[in-house]
């Protein structure tokens, strides 16, 4: 799910550089759809997360789950579930559409490109209990080999690939439906 | 282009001379913040809570001292600087003067947390240097913010919204390597890797800035 919610606020991340290049209302649509989907994605995968760690990583040795929490990795995601709320409140506060999609693809660009590196890097400088921690040989979460045996591989990849294509399937619903709502402002835009 | 800049780098600064009051107003603040720290703290706090307490003042004070950069100019004085300069010099000066004044802030601060809540601190001129790099980084981040928000109507809230999430990474490394400074020993390399790390970060911001505030400028 961690694949698919990057997958899709790296969609997102890509319309609005299409809409600051051309101004097309509809890649703001796309933009705010993909955006969505993201961090929903992100709050699953928060979740079953959670259900996760308490099963894996709180022993009786005294770890409270709130300890555990405060691995990096999932400090990263727990970032960028912030951002993208702080993405739609900043959204939610313009009235203007066009000065709304212009100014929330500024901030959409800018917290993409400061998110990411940190979230690709950071975790491979600190160790973790998470996956692919530098003391696992190599600090690639996710993608090393010594991580998962092939049997764990074989359900982890097209988990990623199905999970991704469900967001995406999503994604378009919601963008296809907003276009025809929003018809009236797109062909007004067209015209002008 | 750089005279440009200059001038209004100098602009800025003397309205901050001429204006003294918000200027004391935030030294004032950073003053009582800490000194409510001193009456509600033990005589000596522990490093780990000194550290961490004294990175959210940093950025208390840098959400008070930087926000007001873009909201004090009024529509008509935005008009009057978008005729006779580029966005490009426009955020270069504003960025310059926002580092310049956190910085100030920053070493005031440091010097009242000295004086209030005592120094656990071992390497003085490493935690001086680190927090000179966090003031640079904290101050561009919430620059662009402060940009973003002056844009929308509730914007004083916003800033924070705004900005917490994404300075959150960078304020994350430089407790880590503030914690250099505390003695606590290190890989080899690995405070120069995390200080390489911030700089890149804050080129970043710059370069972003310098990409996106085009966009945030006309109206």
């Amino acid at each position: 799910m961690w694949f698919g919610m990057m997958i899709l606020f790296g969609t997102s991340f890509y319309y609005s550089i299409k809409y600051l290049r051309d101004f097309d209302y509809r890649n703001d649509i796309f933009a705010r759809h993909f955006a969505g989907v993201g961090s929903f994605f992100g709050i699953l995968g928060y979740l079953t997360g959670i259900i996760w760690v308490n099963v894996t990583w709180v022993t009786d040795q005294g770890q409270s789950l709130g300890s555990v929490l405060k691995e990096p990795k999932l400090i990263g995601a727990a970032i960028a579930l912030l951002i993208y709320g702080a993405y739609f409140v900043l959204r939610g506060s313009f009235t203007d559409i066009d000065k709304r999609a212009r100014i929330s693809a500024v901030y959409n660009i800018f917290a993409f490109a400061m998110l990411f590196p940190s979230i690709w890097i950071i975790p491979r400088l600190v160790g973790s209990l998470h996956p692919g921690a530098p003391g696992s040989d190599s600090g690639n979460p996710a993608l090393d080999k010594n991580d998962m045996d092939a049997t764990m591989r074989m359900v982890f990849y097209p988990a990623v690939i199905g999970w991704t294509l469900l967001g995406v399937w999503i994604a378009t619903l919601k963008i296809r439906l907003s276009l025809i709502t929003e018809k009236n402002i797109l062909e007004v835009k067209k015209s002008d | 282009m750089n005279k440009k800049v200059i001038a209004l780098l100098l602009k800025d600064l003397l309205l901050e001379f001429r204006q003294k009051h918000s200027f004391y107003g935030i030294l004032l603040y950073i003053a009582a913040t800490i000194f409510v720290l001193y009456l509600s703290m033990p005589d000596t706090p522990e490093s780990t809570v000194w550290n961490s307490l004294f990175w959210v003042i940093q950025l208390f004070v840098c959400v008070n001292a930087v926000a007001k950069s873009f909201l004090q100019e009024n529509r008509g004085r935005m008009l009057y600087f978008y005729s006779i300069s580029s966005p490009v010099q426009f955020i270069a000066a504003k960025l310059i003067f926002n580092v310049l004044l956190m910085l100030i802030m920053s070493l005031i601060s440091l010097g009242l947390f000295f004086t209030f809540l005592g120094s656990p601190v071992a390497d003085f001129q490493l935690f001086i240097g680190i927090t000179i790099l966090g003031g640079i980084g904290i101050s561009l981040v919430f620059s662009l913010m402060s940009a973003i928000a002056a844009k929308a109507q509730q914007n004083a809230a916003l800033i924070a919204i705004l900005g917490f999430p994404v300075i959150l990474p960078q304020l994350l490394i430089l407790i880590k390597l503030s914690k250099s400074a505390f003695g606590e020993v290190f890989r080899d390399g690995a405070v120069l890797q995390l200080a390489g790390l911030t700089i890149l970060m804050d080129l970043l911001v710059v370069v972003l800035s310098v990409i996106l505030f085009p966009y945030l400028w006309k109206d």
